[in-house]
Parts: C-alpha cells; structure tokens; sequence
C-alpha cells in the first residue's frame, strides 16, 4: 500500500502542489449515489479531495450496474459502504464519512452544515426540487452543483453547466429521462464530469479565493 | 400590463400576478421547482403572496427525472 505522502507527491506530480492543497482541503459532500453520485465521488476521490460526505439510503441492485460505478460483488449492499470501499481502493487517506437514511427538508441543514460544496445527484425531481430549495434557503453559503437531464444517448454537447444564482450550478440538458430515453452510462457519466468538473473549479478558484481573503 | 425577465426573455405580466400563478400558467409543478427572483431565491411557502412587479428577473428552474 502506498504511504499517504506517496499519493499526495503523485497527486502533486500530476497537479501541481498549490492545486492539490486546494483539492485535499475541500469538504465535498454527495447527496444520492446513483449515476451521477457514485460517478462525481469516483472523479474527485481520484483527483483528491479530501473530505467526502456520502449519503444516501438505497442498497446496490442489478439493474443499477447500466450506469452506476459499483460491481457484481457489491449487489446487496448499502451505497454509502460500497462506494467508500471503492474509494479506499483509489486513495485510502481520504476521509470519507456516510450517512444512509433519506435526505428529507428537516435534516438537510444538519447534514450538510460542513460542506464547502454540495452535490445533489438524486434521480426524483421532486427529491431535487426540495434538496436545492432548502440549501438555498437554509444554507445560502454553501455552493451547491445540481444535475438536471442526462437520459439517452447521444446528443453530448447538449449537456452544459450553467450558472444560475451566484453560489448554484445546473449540470444537464434539462429533459427528463423516459421509456425511449432510458437513463445510460455514457450521458450519465458526461452529466455526472460536468458536476465533478464545476466542484473541481469551485475548489480551485472560488474556495481558493475565499481561503486567500 | 407588465414586463418582467424570466430565463432570460422579457415576459408580459398581468399586474399582480403571483408566482403561484405564473407557474401554474406555464404548467409549472411547484414541488418541481426552485425560483430566483432578483439573485434571491424565493421560499416555496412565499410562491401564492409573492407579486411579480415591473423589471423583476426571474429564475426558474424546473427539475426533470433521472440521475
């Protein structure tokens, strides 16, 4: 097993030491770890960051295994458990925390009060709609990315991410899965880079920036 | 008649128009939203006395399924 200062002179090698002190700083949480949570988790556990908050209430099923990153062995198993082990296969000295129970609007403001950036990656709109409404209400210093549309295949450059209040970002093409646009790896992963990709850029440049003030 | 921004266009509005009622006329699901109203996010509790008045900009996002 590599020592923890092996992976972070590797991660440095590759980064760059100034963004990697950025990266293993940040305090990422993840709520849902279907397609896109268990996707955005494996793209920031690799680059780094150094806390993970994890939650979600469902266990690994079959029909999971189209677009969400767990495997055969992990079937049965609690989300929250099988993505942290996976983790720990990638960089073992990130902190990983979980909670598996339900995110409902009377427990988000405990759950995530000590995140820098919160992920929602639910896969109800309804769920989505009361995450995002009670971070902005209840905690309007959080920066929150948010993943909306990601069904079928092709049509890649229509997935974007867009800025639409000053601490909240829209990944997707905004349509809703469907019988003929089932929701498949490829487009789900593109969504799920998108929202790995802008908390990469909030920790950089936006936790950076708060940090140097 | 008033005009307001809504993602972006410039929107005619009935005086007094809620934001309960936009989102119904548009076919909105209030529990599929969240709301902007001038970089502020607008509490759903809010949405049937919350008026939209001459030169408001507004946000709506409107949540689909999949993830």
């Amino acid at each position: 097993m590599p020592s923890q200062e092996e992976i972070y002179a590797a991660l440095c090698q590759r980064h760059g030491k100034a963004l990697q002190d950025k990266l293993q700083k940040a305090k990422v949480a993840i709520a849902g770890l279907g397609g896109l949570g268990s996707n955005i988790a494996i793209g920031l556990a690799r680059i780094g960051v150094g806390q993970l908050h994890l939650v979600d209430f469902d266990r690994v099923d079959l029909t999971n295994l189209n677009r969400q990153h767990y495997f055969i062995h992990h079937l049965g198993q609690y989300k929250t458990e099988a993505l942290k082990k996976q983790i720990g296969k990638i960089n073992p000295y990130i902190r990983v925390s979980t909670d598996c129970l339900k995110i409902t609007a009377s427990n988000v403001a405990t759950l995530f009060s000590d995140a820098d950036i919160i992920c929602e990656a639910f896969d109800v709109p309804e769920n989505k709609a009361m995450l995002v409404n009670t971070v902005l209400e209840q905690l309007p210093d959080k920066l929150l990315v948010s993943g909306n549309g990601m069904a079928g295949y092709g049509r890649s450059n229509l997935i974007q991410t867009k800025a639409i209040m000053s601490k909240f970002y829209l990944c997707g093409d905004n349509i809703s899965s469907n019988e003929a646009q089932p929701l498949m790896a490829p487009r789900v992963a593109i969504c799920a880079g998108h929202e790995a990709n802008m908390v990469a850029e909030l920790i950089i440049e936006h936790l950076g920036k708060e940090a140097e003030k | 008649m008033i005009q307001a921004k809504i993602n972006g266009q410039i929107v005619d509005f009935a005086e007094k128009t809620t934001i309960q009622q936009f989102l119904q006329a548009r076919n909105h699901k209030t529990d599929r939203v969240a709301v902007e109203l001038n970089g502020q996010i607008v509490p759903k509790s809010t949405y049937e006395q919350q008026e939209i008045k001459a030169e408001d900009t507004l946000e709506i996002v409107s949540f689909v399924g999949g993830g």
